[in-house]
């Protein structure tokens, strides 16, 4: 057992400063054990949402030194042991109270896309679908909704007036699940994908994919191949054609 | 205060059903969560759905499923809750198909399904080892839906479905002052994010809260399973019943200490996972039981066979009903042949490709890794019991969900009492949570709208619930948080897996002083998002419920599923006709034997006269030939 300084940013509505801690270190434990010990003996008012503790929830996102992390995912091991533990909320959402932000914005993103479409003609229990072509769309939905990915994203971190027209990399691939679903009957995925949830804000560096505690690969697999697909749809002559004189279907 | 037809506590997937079924209904619905929408507790689910599909092994039907789930609750539950619940499983599966769900299939394209204990049959669809953060992500997706048909409609999202997302309910509003008697009219509750306090008036409540586990030291369940639905139905004067019977979950992390008690999946041992001691004895084959023995293997190579071949061998003993696993790992522990962390060895390494093993147990892979620095694809995985489920709650009429006693109360999933008798098998619950979930949001939704007046919250209840509520911020000067450890450590150390008397007697004295305590429990701070006031208000729920789970479990004298006496080891069948029931009197937990509903004729047919006798009194066997 050892101790070790944890400096965690307390306050309200973006008001507050750090607050300083010295708190035991056991063997084994995560950032939130710790968090929950400074609850239970030096700062029982503060603030911070968790659930499963097992990263499965996607509650207890934070920032661990500057970084965005699950905090019953960070293991202690893995951080220096001769600095300071700095604690922030996301950056990206407001503040509501100490690690506890206001993550409505994605709330929000989730209700403007436009949920799946069964397939006309099949009843429940009726569904056939191969095994490799579910495989695609079911990465994505391994997404636990921690918004580390909405936060880390510089379209938003940086730029509050993208959030509008923004869906950000959570929602884009939600998108994408939805476009690589096999039996989604919804016609215009990937023309919404650009022109309503904001894809070209998207420049692929990536650090949505980093920040993922799922390793889902956010980039490779979901906006780059979205991308793809709204170019082919926009760009390609014949498809172009195609879907003026009506002979081929529209996607 | 804010109208609406039904109210739903609890947005896990209980909760978020019966919202869907009612909304489907017509009904305005409110949907009352402690957490953040699409973060409840069966996000932790991971095995699969039990449903008799019967896409993999088409023998395959509601009658086997039902017989299997009787033979997993020990013949306690109520028979027409199983026998719903095996009914309808299937199509409820195939409806989440229909709302986007994305299941691992067949090599012909349909739902998979995999083996687990007590199953027959291949009957868990799921999806690798994350089935219940598909279920709730379909079901919040679903939600979603259906406010989007409403925003076209009205051009508000929230018109005909609105989530209170970090809102918690302290009590449950009646018309009239006094616990009996009076029909439900409404919540009352404070919202997390401000502190402030918020009061609903419905005539119809939904409770799908989840369960019990954290009033135990080492469980594999989250801070909001705190008891809250049992709690909140005892103070509206329902009652509960089968509260002795815990389910301990065999395989539960048991290293590093912070990570205690986190569920290692069952689909580790239905995909091939074998325990062993420290002698590396698969130790499994010394603790069949006798009323298990003809359909279990008895020999390692006649259960490995089975993975293969299961029409012609009999299944590993490894997938025994849970609560005969966690015993048999309790007593090999306790005998000396635990693993250095006081566990035994889960081992899958040398039973699979390592590939195989991280394309079917992604997660718990994913979680050994990073939390415990094993990897599960060359070493095995220590794990021990864990407190996983309770099978009592609520007390609920089988085919409408709502409580007998108290008119527009309806309980689902977890809280909910009855369906799993004194055992749960894997898989049930998810199949439990959507069957229920679905007919309690119906009937509450029909409930509502048949009514022709409107039972108003009677004034004086919100004065006392806002009063309690604001206690805490008074004199007291009890440290929640030492309260709550205590009661944990109480639970686990005398009321957990294996009991005796006198320790439960001493259970309740503690419960009794620690009750005393909490009535002066004391918070710093304000009102404002603050996690030593909500678990203050938490504690009242926890010790309510804890002080039912004592008391009937001293009270059953035999053991039964997840109930192990050691000063009464032997299931007796008399005991097998009772239901004990649980009810707030006086403020007092008062425990009373009620008779258990009778199996009916044509599914006591579905059993074989000999396995029937050892659970059923020659009485019981004669009436029914008679």
């Amino acid at each position: 057992m050892s101790s070790l300084e944890f400096r965690i940013w307390r306050g309200e509505a973006g008001e507050g400063g750090f607050v300083s801690y010295r708190v035991e270190v056991n063997d084994g434990e995560v950032v939130l054990d710790l968090v929950h010990r400074l609850q239970a003996t030096q700062a029982p008012d503060l603030a911070v949402r968790w659930n499963c503790k097992a990263g499965k929830c996607g509650s207890c996102s934070a920032e661990v030194n500057g970084r965005p992390r699950l905090l019953c995912m960070t293991r202690m091991s893995t951080l220096p042991p001769d600095r300071p533990v700095v604690l922030t909320p996301l950056r990206a959402f407001p503040s509501i109270r100490d690690l506890v932000t206001d993550v409505g914005f994605n709330y929000a993103k989730a209700r403007e896309v436009p949920s799946f479409v069964p397939p006309p003609g099949l009843a429940p229990g009726e569904y056939r679908m191969a095994q490799q072509d579910v495989a695609r769309s079911q990465e994505f939905r391994k997404c636990i909704e921690c918004f580390l990915c909405q936060d880390t994203c510089h379209a938003v971190r940086d730029h509050e007036e993208n959030k509008g027209a923004f869906a950000g990399p959570r929602f884009l691939m939600r998108l994408a699940e939805l476009d690589m679903h096999p039996l989604d009957a919804a016609p215009d995925r990937k023309r919404d994908a650009q022109e309503v949830h904001g894809l070209g804000y998207c420049n692929i560096t990536k650090c949505c994919t980093e920040v993922c505690p799922e390793h889902i690969r956010i980039t490779d697999n979901a906006l780059i191949p979205l991308k793809e697909r709204v170019a082919d749809r926009k760009y390609d002559p014949l498809v172009w054609l195609g879907s003026k004189i009506g002979r081929r279907p529209k996607d | 205060m804010e109208q609406y037809d039904v109210v739903v506590v609890g947005a896990g997937g209980a909760g978020l059903r019966a919202a869907i079924e009612a909304r489907e209904q017509g009904a305005r619905v409110a949907v009352v969560c402690k957490s953040l929408f699409g973060k409840a507790h069966t996000v932790m689910a991971e095995g699969g759905i039990a449903a008799s599909m019967g896409n993999v092994n088409s023998g395959d039907n509601w009658q086997v499923h039902f017989r299997d789930t009787m033979r997993g609750g020990k013949f306690l539950n109520h028979p027409r809750m199983a026998e719903l619940h095996a009914k309808e499983a299937p199509e409820r599966v195939w409806e989440l198909e229909t709302w986007g769900a994305l299941f691992d299939r067949t090599a012909d394209g349909r739902i998979s399904q995999r083996n687990f204990g007590g199953h027959e049959y291949p009957r868990l669809a799921h999806v690798g080892d994350r089935t219940g953060l598909e279920l709730i992500r379909t079901l919040q997706q679903k939600v979603v839906a259906l406010q989007q048909a409403d925003h076209r409609e009205t051009g508000d999202h929230e018109w005909g479905l609105k989530v209170f997302q970090e809102y918690t309910v302290t009590r449950i509003l009646k018309e009239h002052g006094a616990a009996d008697g009076g029909r439900v009219a409404g919540v009352f509750g404070y919202a997390r994010e401000s502190g402030e306090f918020f009061a609903i008036a419905a005539p119809a409540v939904v409770l799908a809260t989840g369960g019990i586990g954290k009033s135990f030291k080492v469980t594999s369940n989250s801070w909001e399973y705190t008891g809250d639905g049992h709690a909140l139905a005892l103070l509206a004067g329902a009652r509960l019943l089968n509260m002795e019977f815990i389910q301990f979950h065999p395989t539960g992390m048991v290293w590093p200490p912070s990570v205690k008690g986190i569920l290692v999946t069952e689909s580790v041992r239905g995909d091939g996972g074998v325990l062993r001691n420290s002698e590396g004895r698969r130790f499994m084959f010394d603790h069949v039981p006798d009323v298990f023995r003809a359909q279990y293997a008895q020999t390692e190579a006649e259960a490995d066979r089975w993975y293969t071949d299961p029409d012609h061998n009999r299944r590993p003993p490894e997938l025994l009903p849970r609560d005969e696993v966690a015993r048999a790992i309790n007593a090999e522990v306790k005998a000396g042949r635990g693993t250095e962390h006081g566990g035994v060895h889960l081992d899958v390494s040398s039973r699979l490709p390592a590939e195989e093993i991280v394309r079917r147990l992604p997660s718990m892979h994913h979680q050994f890794l990073e939390l415990a620095d094993v990897d599960i694809t060359r070493e095995p995985m220590e794990v021990g019991p864990t407190c996983h489920y309770v099978m009592g709650g609520v007390e609920v009429d089988p085919d409408t969900a709502a409580s007998p006693a108290v008119p527009g109360l309806y309980a689902a999933g977890e809280v909910a009492g009855g369906m799993h008798g004194a055992n749960r098998l894997g898989g049930n619950s998810l199949s439990d949570l959507l069957v229920f979930g679905r007919r309690a949001g119906l009937h509450a939704a029909r409930y509502a709208a048949a009514l022709t007046e409107r039972p108003q919250p009677a004034a004086e209840q919100l004065d006392a619930a806002r009063a309690e509520a604001v206690a805490p911020f008074g004199e007291g000067t009890e440290h929640p948080y030492a309260l709550h450890q205590e009661l944990q450590q109480t639970m686990n150390d005398l009321v957990g897996i294996i009991r005796r008397a006198g320790e439960m007697k001493q259970a309740q004295d503690r419960l009794a002083v620690l009750r005393r305590r909490a009535e002066q429990v004391g918070v710093e701070g304000h009102r404002q998002f603050n996690p030593g006031w909500h678990l203050a208000l938490d504690l009242r729920n926890m010790l309510l419920v804890s002080e039912c789970v004592a008391k009937a479990a001293l009270l059953r004298r035999e053991s039964r599923g997840g109930h192990t006496r050691e000063d009464w080891p032997a299931m007796d069948r008399d005991w097998r006709r009772s239901n004990l029931v649980c009810a707030l009197v006086d403020g007092g937990i008062e425990v009373r034997r009620q008779p258990l509903p009778p199996l009916r004729a044509d599914l006591m047919a579905l059993f074989d006269r000999t396995e029937l006798a050892k659970y059923f009194t020659p009485e019981e066997l004669a009436d029914e030939q008679s």
